[in-house]
């Protein structure tokens, strides 16, 4: 097993709690791991990438070699492009189509979809709708996370404990609904695929 | 026993310092170093020995307070970015002649790329310049290893020991095997020489005669270091040397074995017999750093008579910027896949003041104010406020080092320049500012001090500012005119005001202080939230 994802995303978005679950769930399926963060001015506002590797097998580079990554997963579409020269030919991006526009020069919308829908293999959606719908606006993280995870060879029990373990802490209701939110994503995505 | 725990590189020194007894961590925030302090304030073991931990006001304080903590006879810390060593490199040179009592580990992480700086300094040269033993990890586990390490070797030699790391190390995870307890903290005790912290002349000389004697036991370490190694390959045409997290960026292109010979890296001095194996086998030499090409100059001495020495000063690597998989990739000749691309260009995402922020209040006030001076006469210095000199504000002409805006203005209407105007923050300002604001008084500088107040250190994560609510009276027992002294509430609805005072101050010939103060929304949010 070797699944390089590259995070991406507009500070203060939260990118590091999709990281933290799946990291969770690597160390509990006794895999390697090796997650570069971006910390520092970027945070305020600025693009910002993570990148996640696990594997099977022991890890040397903390970051990913061009054209080697499985999976871009980007909670806001324009960021969903930035590093697309990460991924592999088979690779998929999976993104969330609410724009984060904190710039003056925020490209047309429209045509930011398009040209992510033009792309070989990619899932669009609209995280923040379909948050809501699960019960709270605020989970759309973890349905990214769901929408990526059917491409990401981790077992779907660790990736709930992880979830279950990391919102513990805010009580049972959270729990419930970042799964759901988690479960909706997951089954967007899987409709996507048989289309 | 052990046990593993996913780390960054950064949390993996701090774990590694309370495992190996500290009594407390000195530091003034920087990325990337920042969370090596965050970690161990937080840990349980050292809220429990309650080790030292608070921030200090800056690098130097920061250094000389392990200082006297090492004196005592105690294990300390002390964690910076690159450019604080500078603002520390008084101390840090003269400790290597002193040496030290309690064993003394210096991390510093260098920002190759400059992500979050103004430079991209390699550190290494320092511990060269100090002729003391720099350590440079390649990962997350050796991070933690070396700092234990780090501190046995500081102790049993009597030498402070630098640790140094670059921003993918600092800020990246990964599992590291841990000891089971940590060791216990070092009882009081003097250092056995009265006169080892005297640097008197006579005595200074001395003190330097015994830190050249101990240049060949610091080679012999290298020598003898685990963490240096020379593994063989087969094809002799090109032999490798990989320091620090260079090496996973070699190995990552070469998953099984190397096909050539190659050498780690992660003690200084250079280990001279192990690079001179390497050396007699190989045609050519292949040098990846991170930072700047150290290991590479050594290598090639002035002349260049031995082997030809490729790296960032022939080319085949970039002179600037950090290393990556795809880089070192390319100096080894080897093809690789190059990704999907995008045919449009993508707008860049720069950083900015946050929605709220009282920064805007004050750029707003300036830049109308100024619109009647000109352009060009505003100093700045280091903080969330120097995003100020990007649109929409563009109200900054400097950003250089901390606290340099105070000074910077001072010469410039010492040479005339009208209206002269520094725009400060509250941590900048108590880290750097205050000694500048003095030269100022002293001499009746025409200028305009804006301390915009956030009562945080924003820009590296909202830590706590170290002169919380008491900046106007440090100017004031500076010598600042109390009548010239004004603190407001930067808010929209105080916009009228700002502009009133920052005109009527522009107008009084002397220093005047003008301190916009509201929290940090960051910190405020963090706090409702906790
Ligand atoms: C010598 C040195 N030490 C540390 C840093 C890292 N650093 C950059 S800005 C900053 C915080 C500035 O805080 P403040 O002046 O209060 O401004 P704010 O970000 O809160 O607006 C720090 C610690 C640096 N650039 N140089």
């Amino acid at each position: 097993m070797k699944c390089d994802i590259v995070l991406a995303g507009v500070g203060g978005q939260g990118i590091l709690s999709i990281a933290t679950v799946l990291g969770l769930a690597a160390i509990e399926n006794n895999l390697y791991l090796k997650q570069a963060e971006t910390h520092g001015m970027s945070q305020r506002g600025g693009a910002v990438q993570s990148y996640l590797r696990l594997s099977d097998q022991p890890i040397h580079s903390d970051l990913i070699p061009s054209g080697e990554a499985q999976l871009i997963l980007s909670v806001e579409p324009l960021e969903s492009l930035r590093y697309l020269s990460f991924l592999s030919e088979e690779g998929y991006v999976i993104t969330n189509t609410t724009p984060y526009v904190n710039i003056p020069d925020y490209p047309d919308v429209e045509g930011v979809l398009k040209t992510i829908a033009s792309l070989p293999h990619q899932v669009a959606i609209d995280a923040e709708f379909v948050a809501k719908e699960s019960g709270n606006a605020k989970s759309s993280n973890m349905v990214m996370l769901g929408a990526a995870s059917p491409f990401i060879d981790l077992p779907l029990e660790s990736l709930e404990a992880a979830i279950r373990s990391i919102f513990a802490r805010k009580g049972e209701e959270m729990v419930a609904v970042n799964l759901k939110a988690f479960h909706a994503g997951r089954s967007f995505a899987e409709q996507t695929l048989n289309h | 026993m052990t046990h593993k725990k996913l780390l960054l590189g950064v949390e993996a020194i701090g774990q590694g310092a309370i495992d190996g007894g500290i009594s407390g961590v000195y530091a003034y925030p920087g990325t990337p170093s920042t969370e090596i302090t965050e970690y161990i304030q937080e840990n349980e073991v050292a809220i429990e020995r309650n080790l030292h931990r608070q921030w200090s006001a800056n690098e130097k304080t920061a250094m000389e307070a392990a200082l006297g903590m090492s004196y005592a006879g105690k294990r300390t810390l002390v964690c910076m970015k690159h450019v604080g060593l500078n603002v520390a490199a008084d101390v840090f040179m003269n400790i290597a002649v002193t040496g030290i009592n309690g064993g003394m580990v210096i991390a510093v992480a260098d920002d190759p790329s400059m992500h979050s700086s103004q430079n991209e300094q390699d550190s290494r040269y320092y511990g060269r310049f100090a002729m003391i033993p720099v350590l440079e990890p390649s990962d997350q586990q050796e991070a933690y290893d070396l700092t234990l390490a780090g501190l046995e070797l500081s102790e049993k030699n009597g030498v402070p020991v630098m640790i140094r790391i670059t921003t993918r190390l600092a800020h990246s995870r990964s599992g590291v095997l841990l000891m089971e307890k940590a060791r216990m903290e070092n009882p009081i005790s003097l250092p056995s020489d009265p006169m080892q912290f005297v640097l008197l002349p006579a005595n200074a000389r001395r003190r330097y005669q015994n830190l050249l004697n101990q240049q060949d036991r610091f080679l012999e370490l290298s020598e003898q270091s685990v963490f240096n190694k020379f593994e063989d390959g087969a094809d002799r045409s090109l032999g490798i040397v990989c320091c620090g997290i260079a090496v996973n960026y070699f190995r990552e292109n070469y998953p099984g074995v190397s096909p050539y010979p190659w050498v780690k890296i992660s003690q200084y001095p250079l280990p001279e017999n192990l690079l001179k194996q390497l050396e007699s086998q190989v045609d050519e030499i292949l040098v990846l750093e991170e930072g700047y090409p150290l290991v590479e100059e050594q290598l090639r001495g002035f002349f260049q008579r031995g082997k030809k020495i490729l790296g960032r000063l022939d080319g085949t690597l970039p002179r600037a910027g950090e290393l990556n998989p795809d880089l070192v990739a390319s100096a080894l000749h080897l093809e690789k896949p190059v990704g999907q691309e995008l045919q449009s260009t993508l707008v860049n995402r720069p950083p900015a003041l946050c929605k709220g922020c009282g920064h805007h209040d004050t750029y707003r006030a300036l830049n109308e104010v100024m619109e009647e001076h000109g352009k060009g006469k505003v100093f700045s210095d280091i903080g969330c406020y120097t995003l100020g000199a990007l649109p929409p504000y563009s109200s900054i002409y400097s950003c250089v080092d901390m606290g340099a805006s105070v000074t910077m203005a001072k010469g410039a209407a010492d040479a005339g320049l009208f209206p002269s105007v520094a725009v400060i923050g509250d941590s900048t300002f108590t880290h750097s500012g205050i000694t500048g604001l003095l030269d100022a008084v002293n001499e009746q500088s025409n200028i305009v001090l804006i301390i915009g107040d956030n009562e945080s250190i924003s820009m590296t994560g909202g830590q706590d500012s170290s002169a919380l609510g008491r900046i106007e009276a440090i100017c004031e027992g500076v010598g600042v005119l109390p009548d010239h002294i004004h603190v407001l509430e930067s808010l929209p609805k105080n916009h009228e005001i700002l502009v009133g005072l920052l005109r009527q101050e522009i107008a009084y010939q002397g220093v005047s202080v003008i301190i916009p103060r509201r929290e940090c929304i960051q910190k405020l949010a963090r706090r409702k939230r906790n």
